[in-house]
């Protein structure tokens, strides 16, 4: 398990080494001047793009470069340009000099609302999602299923984006039946004013992640209902309620929870749609308005960080799956 | 069944009378079961061979109300112990389930759960049909099941999975399951086609030394017939969905009155004998049950057919009926002797009866001898 | 006698078993096959009997080369197959082939039957092109189909029909040597004996050898005259069928033989000794020191813990210059685990 778990870190290290260096070859060799960012009203003289440069590191060799920002990541460094200088703390991510912040605190700060999101969200999709899934593969072919099979069918056309505006417009804008959305801090400030805040971003966004987890729990379940050891459990006398929910949703489950570990990652590398329409500064909101701005330290710390997530979650679902199926070791 | 003659008269722990099974798809109906029936005393044996598809197992799921009523049409009557199974509510159906009437099923890798342990799987039949047993008396009693069925160490067993068990060893945990809450009758769903000889031998003698201990019947389903000369007390011999033949073990295996029994016997080779000799196969494939043939299912493969007169075989369905064997021994089959024209030709029963023009489409299997039209 | 078509020395095949720390650090082999010798003629058939995990299966795919030896030898036609690369065993592939158990999941179900049975000839380019349907057909009806079935797809046929789909294209590039490893046993208990009846007319008709890999001992004993009898690696027994079936000198061969329900058993009263193993076979990661079968074994003493027993000629009796090999420090003929009327009146 140790051995496992180490080896497991060492080659998400590795992946992520990878990640950040493409990033960051990229945005050195690409067409966009980093420095040109920083030029009032983005024009500069040679000269001043040269300073520029050279205060940002800019005109080292690209290995050095990506040197410094490892070692920050890890270390932290001192990031000096021009007059300032700062101590960036580890793991240091940049200094935006659109912002005129660190990106690591500016995007910690950010990182509540989006885990909010994420939370509230899953919390809808897995209990709806499971438990309709459950219910339609118990029913498999009958009515019941069937309309459920083909109402998650339409609710998957419709763009996300349309039902989250029109959510937003409809329900909080014209009806007034959900209060204002934002978010509120749960603990510093108040947690009524958290869950009020949040709640009709969970409902959106859950609803939506709800369908693809029906269509998961019901193709797991049914496939599981047809084991040879449901038969068997039905021929110890079991009630069928017991069979499903202990014998087949147990089995059920595991391809479910791999699929929810990715897509939590996903969300929790930020959620730009639902960040936007129900305006929630969130990271996934930052990313959205860095790319705006080529604010390119802000840009590579969330696409490293939803590396990272997704690093994570697929360590934890492996865990999670040694966790479920004894036939697994780690 | 009005042709039906049971071989003998106490009254049976189980009794199928005219036990119709149905299945209807998009294709059509599924005639899986028809008119099937039989009686199995306490203490008695019942061996059911068939190929696949030919109803054995379906028949047996009926038994224990295993069946998807909504997509099953089950007809006839299946009493155990005198109560009237079909039709019964799924309530009263469960409280027999795995209690009077349990199931060993073929394959105990998929047939056990692979996250819970051997022992949970043991108890929680027990705990389904027994109120308030607490957790102390639960692992006693799969600590006891697992050594009745001869697990070493069970007190250390009990708590493994199933993938920590070896084929043989998941087969006796499986019949610890199935015996848990004594019961009176079991239904073998070939209990060890999954399993090696030797391990199949012992299984088969600890299916024996249970049953001499607790007087249970038992019904072994198989397609085995060296399983079945072992095990059982009574053979029927399953075709298409029907009853085809059912008489004593022995007298049936050794004087089959149906040709389809005896084409099975000599199809198989065995352990003495002749090795150089050519096995004689039934030509052809089992018949569809979505379309099964008219007259006797078995007339296509049939090579006696032309023995019948008045194209009987392909017109109308052959009562199950008693042959020249005595009362006890029932064949499905227009050939009035065919006992002793079977035990004439028994070694030359040899596939000729399919049209050698028939296409040989996705039902038919080809002539089985090549060299013929092999032409080289 | 003449140079036998493979001849098969100290055959080994061991798996390493990895560790699951951060180094993944081999820990153990699983011996699947641990020093094997035998030999088949040209023409002859070879039955390899024993239970799961005894090595049988390993041996065919060795054999082939789907699995490298970890050493030893095998002479196929004078030369050497063990040690040659993928790419020099590329002409020898052809006169090797191998029939497989499972009829469904071994014919690609996206491809006619006919390109099915084309593949190997288009590859080894051993007909013209344009002749190739023509040669496709003659297979086609040599193993008793319809030869205008070649545009159909496997989903068209039956479990029999497939399997002999499967023995055309084994049989396209006119092997020396076919390798069955359990062809049989997917099948109907009807349709056994179609493919069985197949197979036999074949071997004859083009001289085949056959090495035939089954847990079925009445299926093994009417294939082949020759039979080898595996135990957790090793072969314990080999010798002609006669022998092997009427006196087994090997406890694990004469308890296996006791093993097998048989019909005719029970109609001549059944079998006189009755021999049941108890336990199943041990892991063949730590396989038991000595004689691998001691820990089932009613005969095993301290010897049999301490030295292996070889593979020995039995040179005595009946079965001298038979070829009857035994390894078995306690060997000894049971002529009567089955009741044949002949032993009978004996």
């Amino acid at each position: 398990m140790f051995g496992y778990l180490l080896r497991r870190v060492i080659s998400g290290i590795l992946v992520l080494l990878a990640v950040s260096f493409v990033l960051f070859t990229v945005f050195a060799k690409g067409p966009a001047q980093p420095a040109l960012a920083y030029c009032s009203k983005g024009v500069c003289t040679a000269e001043q793009l040269d300073i520029i440069e050279r205060n940002l590191g800019l005109d080292q060799p690209l290995l050095q470069q990506y040197g410094t920002y490892i070692k920050g990541v890890v270390a932290g460094r001192e990031i000096n340009s021009g007059t300032l200088s700062l101590d960036c703390n580890v793991p240091c991510l940049g200094y935006s000099f659109k912002k005129f912040e660190m990106v690591t605190p500016f995007l910690l700060d950010r990182f509540p609302a989006t885990l909010s999101i994420a939370l509230g969200a899953s919390v809808v999709f897995l209990t709806v999602g499971v438990a309709v899934g459950v219910i339609s593969a118990r029913n498999r072919g009958k009515p019941l299923d069937r309309g459920l099979q083909g109402f998650t069918m339409l609710a998957t056309a419709i763009p996300y984006y349309l039902v989250a505006l029109l959510a937003f417009l409809f329900l909080v804008s014209k009806w007034g039946l959900f209060p204002t959305t934002e978010y509120v801090a749960p603990f510093a400030e108040s947690f009524s004013g958290w869950f009020k805040g949040m709640l009709l971003a969970w409902l959106v966004l859950g609803l939506f992640y709800t369908t693809a987890y029906v269509r998961y729990s019901r193709g797991s379940m049914v496939e599981a209902l047809n084991e040879d050891y449901v038969r068997t459990a039905r021929a110890k006398g079991l009630t069928d309620r017991r069979v499903a929910l202990k014998h087949a949703l147990r089995a059920a489950l595991v391809p479910v929870v791999t699929i929810f570990g990715l897509d939590f990652a996903t969300i929790l590398a930020g959620t730009i749609f639902t960040e936007r329409i129900f305006n929630i500064q969130g990271i996934g909101l930052e990313a959205l308005q860095s790319i705006g701005q080529q604010d390119l330290p802000v840009i590579s710390a969330t696409v490293l960080i939803a590396a990272t997530f997704v690093v994570v979650s697929n360590i934890v679902v492996d865990v999670a799956y040694a966790a479920l199926d004894p036939r697994v070791r780690l | 069944m009005t042709d039906m003659h049971h071989p003998s008269s106490t009254p049976a722990f189980l009794e199928v009378d005219d036990l119709t099974v149905r299945f209807p798809t998009r294709d059509g109906v599924v005639q899986a079961v028809t008119g099937l029936s039989y009686k199995v005393e306490l203490g008695k044996t019942l061996g059911i061979v068939g190929e696949s598809g030919s109803g054995k197992s379906v028949s047996s799921l009926a038994v224990m109300g295993l069946h998807d009523l909504e997509r099953t049409d089950i007809t006839g009557s299946i009493k155990v112990e005198g109560q009237e199974v079909v039709g019964l509510s799924e309530n009263r159906m469960r409280k027999l389930r795995g209690n009077a009437v349990s199931m060993i099923f073929q394959d105990p890798l998929t047939a056990l759960h692979p996250f819970f342990t051997i022992g949970d799987q043991i108890v929680e039949g027990y705990k389904a049909h027994h109120s308030g047993v607490s957790k102390k008396t639960a692992r006693a009693k799969a600590v006891e099941m697992l050594e009745r069925v001869g697990i070493p160490q069970p007190n250390r067993r009990v708590d493994d999975y199933p993938h920590q068990f070896s084929g043989g060893m998941r087969q006796r945990a499986m019949i610890a399951m199935s015996l848990v809450n004594d019961p009176k009758l079991i239904i073998a769903d070939e209990p060890t086609t999954a399993l090696d000889v030797t391990v199949q031998a012992q299984i088969l003698d600890l299916l024996q030394e249970l049953q001499r201990d607790f007087g249970s019947a038992i019904v072994i389903i198989t397609h085995d017939l060296g399983v079945v000369a072992e095990m059982a007390d009574e053979v029927l011999v399953m075709y298409g969905g029907r009853c085809v033949e059912h008489g004593g073990g022995k007298e049936v295996l050794t004087h089959p009155e149906m040709p389809y029994t005896a084409g099975l016997l000599s199809s198989v080779p065995d352990l003495v004998g002749d090795p150089r000799e050519r096995l004689h196969p039934i030509p052809g494939t089992p018949p569809s049950l979505l379309s099964p043939p008219r007259g006797c299912a078995f007339n296509p493969r049939c090579g006696y057919t032309h023995l019948v007169p008045g194209e009987m075989c392909t017109r109308e369905l052959p009562p199950l009926e008693s042959g020249g064997r005595g009362s006890a021994h029932l064949k499905r089959c227009h050939l009035t002797d065919s006992g002793t024209v079977l035990a004439e030709q028994l070694p030359v029963y040899a596939g000729t009866a399919m049209d050698p023009g028939e296409p040989a489409g996705p039902t038919a299997e080809p002539d089985p001898t090549p060299k013929e039209n092999a032409g080289e | 006698m003449s140079e036998p078509l493979l001849e098969v020395t100290d055959l080994v095949k061991h798996f390493p078993v990895k560790s699951s720390g951060f180094v993944r650090r081999t820990i153990g082999q699983v011996q699947a096959i641990d020093g094997i010798s035998f030999s088949i003629e040209k023409g002859e058939s070879l039955g390899l009997v024993g239970e799961s995990g005894c090595g049988k299966s390993t041996t065919g795919r060795v054999l082939t080369k789907l699995y490298e030896p970890t050493s030893g030898s095998m002479k196929f036609d004078g030369v050497d197959l063990a040690p040659l690369s993928q790419k020099q065993m590329l002409p020898h592939r052809k006169d090797i082939q191998l029939i497989f158990q499972d009829p469904y999941s071994s014919l690609n179900p996206r491809h006619t039957v006919g390109s099915i049975v084309a593949t190997p000839l288009r590859t080894r380019q051993v007909v013209p092109e344009n002749k190739t349907m023509d040669r496709v057909k003659e297979l086609l009806e040599v193993v008793g189909l319809n030869p205008e079935h070649y545009n159909r797809y496997p989903s068209d046929f039956s479990g029999g029909q497939r399997q002999r789909i499967g023995i055309a294209r084994a049989l396209a590039l006119q092997p020396k040597l076919m390798i069955a490893d359990e062809p049989v046993s997917a099948l109907d208990v009807s349709i056994q004996a179609q493919v069985i009846n197949l197979l036999q007319d074949l071997q004859r008709e083009f001289g085949i050898a056959f090495l035939f890999i089954a847990h079925d001992l009445a299926i093994v004993r009417h294939f082949c005259p020759r039979i080898a009898v595996m135990y957790l690696g090793k072969i314990v027994e080999i010798g002609d069928r006669d022998t092997i079936y009427e006196r087994p000198h090997h406890p694990y061969t004469q308890a296996l033989l006791s093993a097998v329900p048989d019909v005719k058993q029970a109609e001549v009263g059944g079998r006189r000794d009755r021999i049941r193993l108890t336990g199943d076979v041990p892991s063949p990661i730590n396989p038991p020191s000595g004689c691998r079968f001691r820990t089932r074994c009613w005969k095993a003493q301290d010897i049999c813990a301490k030295e292996e027993p070889p593979l020995l000629q039995i040179g005595r009796g009946p079965s001298a210059g038979t070829g009857h090999q035994v390894a078995c420090h306690f060997a000894e003929p049971n002529t009567s685990i089955i009741a044949t009327p002949q032993s009978h009146s004996a």
